[in-house]
């Protein structure tokens, strides 16, 4: 659905995209991370056909991305989205269900999926920027889109509006629309995404499934073992087989390890050891984007500094 | 085409809802009336004189007002949105920048013609009701040449108005930009050309210096309104150079490209605009 080869983007002479590759499949949910300037919203709005790259190629949908009739099957959400403050909920849903030619039926059943049913007589500048972002959200879903860009989309939702999102997300999915989630908040989004694309400084960074990640990123597996009995002879019995032990707390074991060695380590642990629990946690998606990122030779500058 | 439409339409609404076009209405009717029937109250009269005084008197009022009026209307078009924030979603939306301005000024056009022909229009039916020993023919006549006229001047300032909103990245300066415009074309031109005039002494070819005229708008509207007057009585100053060119249509030829000019330009730098 979409295909970026080589792309870069200059603003003036500074270079905010870097040879950018990168692509998104049907039914694919892709998080698009990385700090304030990375290229996350040049990105974007390539994708858009907003801007035209200097070099390289944007494909959107299989065309090139500033026909505009190829737009009434793509939905965007911008970050901080903004609306006529004198129109109503409704009359701003309708002049943009009228613009992307799609049912104004649509309409009532859109403001009443995003909870703005009873404010949708009010005027937009009475809305709160919770609501806004709901408006916003509904407006992206006019047309029932086939590629969906989703620019920060959970900022100013409460943590019920945000668990919405991502069910419409998934369902969206499953209906076979192409997603991309741009963010830089990162918690509770993993279960929603098929892969992750991390942008650094206008360059990819990494992006792959979060299992593909875990390995390049070789972070490791913490298992931490907790109610562990004889816990100091434990630490003295095994410290020369496993180095990256140490222990917590009174009763407990910390252990770091990787995706192979994780299960045959379990099974000798426990066979050996008695505890009361195990708790296995696996290298998160802040976990792999500070990994990824702290790899930023910009970075690395600014933390030798 | 329907995008523009679409879009046309939303302009019109927003002019109805912020009641612009009741007040400008408003104003043209009130600005007719009141010089229509109180025009000559300085000579000792009061009451309706006469077509030919009426038009001479409301053409110059109205050369200095309507522009002001069109550019105010129009001069955030474009600004405005991107200041507001819309501009990018329009923009993802099905519609070519050339759809978006085209619709926007056709809107607004619709507003300002609206107004003129309600507003004056009023005026001229007062006049045929309620003025005696008029000839309902001159008066239709005269009017209806006023109407268009400053139609078409209101457009082109509108289309210089959107110029500014595609060129400029903030509303303030939008503003300041189209206030200059104004001061400009209304108020310093004739005087740079009187200056002109006196500075060479008849120096210059009494051929190209009228030409000289087509190069205001509210010049060429006045021309249009006077010219068709008797003995081009109530000319004066710059314009009266203008008093022997020998155009008629050319005179509104020569305002709808004050029109399209600036539209297309217009159009080059909304295209170039960075989003």
């Amino acid at each position: 659905m979409i295909h970026l080869e080589g792309v870069s983007q200059y603003y003036g002479r500074h270079q905010v995209l870097h040879d950018l590759n990168l692509t998104l499949g049907e039914g694919e949910v892709l998080g698009l991370f990385g700090h304030n300037g990375a290229g996350k919203t040049t990105t974007i709005k390539l994708i858009l056909g907003l801007l035209r790259p200097d070099r390289g190629n944007v494909l959107t949908l299989g065309r090139s991305p500033n026909q505009v009739d190829m737009r009434r099957q793509i939905g965007y959400l911008p970050e901080n989205v903004m609306f006529y403050p004198q129109l109503s909920g409704l009359e701003t849903l309708r002049y943009f269900a009228r613009l992307k030619q799609a049912p104004l039926t649509q309409v009532k059943s859109l403001l009443e999926q995003v909870g703005l049913s009873e404010a949708a007589n009010q005027k937009v500048k009475t809305y709160s920027k919770g609501m806004r972002q709901r408006l916003g959200l509904a407006q992206a879903l006019l047309g029932e889109p086939r590629l969906l860009l989703l620019d920060e989309p959970t900022v100013g939702l409460d943590p019920i509006a945000t668990a919405d999102l991502y069910e419409l997300v998934d369902g969206l999915r499953r209906q076979g629309a192409g997603i991309i989630l741009c963010s830089h908040v990162l918690p509770g989004v993993e279960p929603h995404i098929d892969r992750a694309a991390i942008l650094g400084h206008g360059r990819l960074r990494a992006e792959g499934s979060l299992g593909e990640l875990r390995r390049q990123a070789q972070a490791p597996i913490r298992l931490r073992l907790s109610g562990v009995k004889h816990r100091d002879q434990c630490l003295e019995r095994w410290k020369d087989q496993i180095p990256d032990m140490r222990p917590v707390n009174a009763h407990s074991l910390e252990i770091a390890t990787d995706a192979q060695h994780k299960l045959e380590l379990l099974k000798v642990l426990l066979t050996s050891i008695q505890v009361e629990d195990v708790d296995i946690h696996q290298p998160g998606l802040e976990d792999l984007y500070r990994y990824f990122i702290a790899d930023d030779p910009a970075q690395i500058k600014e933390t030798q500094q | 085409m329907s995008q523009i439409w679409r879009i046309a339409q939303k302009e019109v609404s927003d002019g109805l809802r912020n009641r612009w076009l009741l007040a400008i209405t408003m104003t043209f009717a009130i600005l007719a009336i009141g010089i229509a029937w109180f025009g000559s109250a300085a000579s000792g009269e009061i009451g309706f004189s006469n077509v030919e005084t009426t038009i001479a008197s409301l053409t110059s009022l109205a050369s200095f007002l309507i522009p002001l009026i069109a550019l105010l209307v129009a001069y955030d078009a474009i600004v405005g949105e991107d200041e507001g924030g819309t501009l990018l979603l329009l923009l993802t939306y099905p519609l070519s920048r050339m759809h978006l301005l085209i619709g926007k000024f056709c809107g607004h056009s619709i507003i300002l013609g609206l107004a003129a022909v309600a507003g004056f229009g009023s005026a001229a039916l007062a006049i045929v009701v309620f003025a005696e020993g008029v000839v309902v023919s001159e008066v239709l006549a005269a009017f209806g040449r006023f109407i268009l006229s400053s139609t078409l001047l209101g457009w082109s300032f509108l289309a210089l108005a959107y110029l500014v909103s595609a060129l400029v990245t903030e509303k303030k300066r939008a503003a300041g930009l189209a206030l200059s415009i104004w001061f400009l074309f209304v108020l310093v031109f004739d005087l740079a050309l009187l200056a002109l005039l006196t500075s060479t002494e008849g120096g210059m070819s009494p051929e190209t210096l009228p030409w000289l005229l087509m190069l205001n708008p509210t010049d060429i509207y006045r021309l249009i309104n006077l010219a068709a007057m008797n003995g081009f009585g109530g000319v004066s100053g710059a314009l009266a150079i203008g008093a022997d060119l020998p155009l008629t249509h050319g005179l509104w030829l020569g305002l709808a490209v004050w029109v399209a000019a600036p539209l297309l330009l217009a159009h080059v730098a909304f295209m170039r605009r960075a989003i």
